[in-house]
């Protein structure tokens, strides 16, 4: 057989492990194996690619020198709570190879042909454009994902010096890299090229411009979903000329130039709410431009991955806009908030009772039964360790102690898993939102921490709010429920929640992590 | 069955295996689903390396295969190692 085969076969092993990966990521259990089987087989899709390859190391031995040790430190030393922010970021490296290599297989054709070989085909000439166009859409949208959870994106508040760093440094990189080229090569390059002139300025101008939206302080500005469609327009329409024109360097980097400012338009005016099924769908992209990169240069294992990270970035996108009973394209056009029709605040809060740790201690261990439901802001006040000890300590007094997570609670698919797990919480104390809806009746104390919308009964009962017919955990439906919330400030969705004011709540106002502290003293104390 | 429409044939049938192993992998786990097909992803290093095995290719695609490669394998180390950090918290018992 020839080298090439081989080379196939090894291919097909690594996607079928690939597969065997994601099949073993079903349970705790084996998740571990599968994922170095994962690891294995990205082992030995390398191995095949460069063994008896005549490789030209001198680059690639930095790029991998350097990308192994950035991955490795980051992901070592990331804290749980920043897991969105990595993973935002990641999903954006995917995309930017994808470029790179589309670049570089537009260059390799151009080559070939000059030295008498065949023009690009029609697979080429499509795979190229999809690949610029997608990979761009990546990873500017991821950059600006990564931005907003890191909090350096479209905020209005001062940056501190690191994120004054990263923020000016990639809007002055961007900016200054595509006008540089787009001038050099689009007025001063080779006289011959078609419409170089055009393209060289769209590079600099949409090199400006992503720069100029990554400066605005706001989600929103004045006639962005202008900007956004034109942008749109405008990139297909590059699109199809790169596919007519493959082998102009400059129109492929127009294109990503174009894109690019797309996705910076399509992910900037996102809320926060919003921002798990935005990672989830760029997680998708990534997947989709890698198969997009394998359809270029013609490569299975490339189309397999790509498939797959595809795949399961859209399973999780619906998943996600399931629990929020929302369309995608609400997500991604609508504007969320409070309508004319939302009932004033001071009004449903008018029967609010508030209590203090010691009553809270009584009644948890007189329970038999608690269920806590943590939310977004349990990551922010970096309780889930005191949460753990306050569970051993009920354990220990023979309270049974579980936890309710709402799929979209927390910033990304399954972060408050993540961070339960972290502070020691067993698995088998990790429950789906479904299964404890079921059996809420039977639960004693349903402590609420630093979750709103999620547990707002509205979303059952007005059909007119803006969340109507979102799943929630049912918390109102325990014997007594305690919302541990610094103040009575509304959720993402911005609407008051009757929870709180109901007649078996009580309101306990504190930092999430201090409260915890303080309830788990008085628990001591009361012994 | 050959180039574009076998191609084609492999992307939407792994689409189908994707959607149907994925739906199996409870939302405990979609955090490290989502780091685990970061890693994955990284793949595009074969891309990036096939590149650089072309000696008649100009000096500046291996330039860019090398940022590629970067990337690429910013997303495979980091993907894989921190996937086996957070699953082993789930393993970990209490």
């Amino acid at each position: 057989m020839e080298s090439q085969t081989y080379r196939d076969l090894a291919y097909l092993v690594a996607a079928a492990l690939f597969i065997l990966d994601l099949k073993w990521m079903a349970h705790p259990r084996t998740a571990v194996r599968g994922n170095w089987t994962g690891a294995l087989g990205m082992a030995i899709a390398i191995a095949a690619t460069v063994l008896g390859a005549p490789m030209t190391w001198t680059y690639v031995v930095g790029g991998v020198v350097l990308g192994a040790l950035c991955g490795w430190v980051a992901a070592e030393r990331v804290q749980m709570t920043a897991m969105p922010e990595m993973v935002g970021l990641f999903n954006g490296f995917g995309g930017a190879a994808s470029v790179l290599v589309g670049a570089g297989a537009l260059v390799a054709v151009q080559t070939a042909h000059a030295a008498g070989g065949a023009a690009a085909d029609l697979q080429t000439r499509v795979a190229t454009s999809a690949t610029g166009l997608i990979g761009a859409v990546t990873f500017f949208g991821s950059w600006v994902a990564f931005g907003k959870l890191a909090e350096f994106i479209a905020v209005k508040w001062e940056l501190k010096g690191w994120q004054k760093a990263i923020h000016y440094g990639f809007i002055g990189a961007t900016a200054a890299g595509a006008v540089a080229y787009g001038v050099a090569a689009g007025f001063t390059g080779q006289p011959g090229a078609a419409n170089a002139a055009l393209y060289g300025g769209l590079v600099a101008a949409s090199g400006l411009a992503i720069g100029g939206a990554l400066l605005v302080k706001k989600d929103r500005f004045p006639g962005i979903d202008a900007v956004k469609a034109l942008a749109a327009v405008a990139a297909l329409a590059l699109c199809v000329q790169a596919v007519r024109d493959p082998e102009n360097e400059l129109l492929y980097w127009a294109l990503v130039g174009v894109s690019g400012l797309l996705g910076v338009l399509l992910t900037v005016s996102i809320g926060g709410a919003d921002m798990p099924v935005v990672i989830a769908l760029l997680n998708s992209y990534s997947g989709l431009a890698g198969a997009a990169t394998g359809f270029l240069i013609d490569n299975t294992v490339l189309i397999v991955s790509g498939a797959l990270v595809g795949a399961s970035g859209i399973f999780l996108t619906q998943s996600m806009c399931k629990a929020m009973n929302r369309s995608m394209s609400n997500v991604l056009f609508g504007v969320m908030g409070p309508t004319s029709e939302t009932p004033d605040a001071d009004l449903v809060y008018k029967d609010v009772k508030a209590t203090s740790p010691e009553e809270i201690a009584m009644m948890l261990e007189g329970a038999q039964r608690v269920v806590v439901v943590p939310g977004y802001g349990m990551a922010v006040a970096q309780a889930q360790h005191t949460v753990r000890q306050l569970e051993a300590l009920l354990e220990e007094r023979g309270v049974q102690v579980e936890f309710a997570v709402h799929p979209v609670a927390g910033r990304m698919p399954g972060h408050m898993n993540v961070l339960l797990a972290e502070a020691n919480v067993p698995y088998e104390k990790l429950r789906d939102m479904d299964e404890i809806n079921q059996e809420m009746e039977q639960v004693d104390v349903c402590v609420v921490l630093g979750a709103n919308d999620v547990v707002n009964p509205v979303a059952e009962t007005d059909p007119k709010s803006p969340i109507a017919g979102m799943p929630i955990i049912q918390a109102h439906k325990a014997r007594t429920v305690i919302v541990i919330k610094r103040s009575l400030s509304p959720g993402f969705a911005g609407i008051p929640n009757p929870l709180f004011a109901a007649e078996n709540t009580l309101m306990f106002f504190a930092d999430g992590k201090k409260a915890v502290q303080d309830i788990i003293q008085a628990v001591k104390e009361s012994s | 069955m050959t180039g574009f429409v076998g191609a084609l044939t492999v992307f939407v049938l792994a689409i189908f295996v994707g959607f149907e192993v994925i739906n199996k992998i409870p939302p405990t786990l979609h955090t490290p689903l989502m780091s685990g097909s970061n890693a994955i992803s990284g793949i595009t290093i074969v891309g990036s390396l096939l590149l650089a095995g072309r000696p008649d290719l100009p000096e500046l695609v291996h330039v860019l295969a090398g940022v590629a490669v970067f990337f690429a394998t910013v997303n495979v180390v980091g993907g894989f190692v921190v996937t086996d950090r957070m699953l082993r918290m789930f393993r970990r018992k209490g």
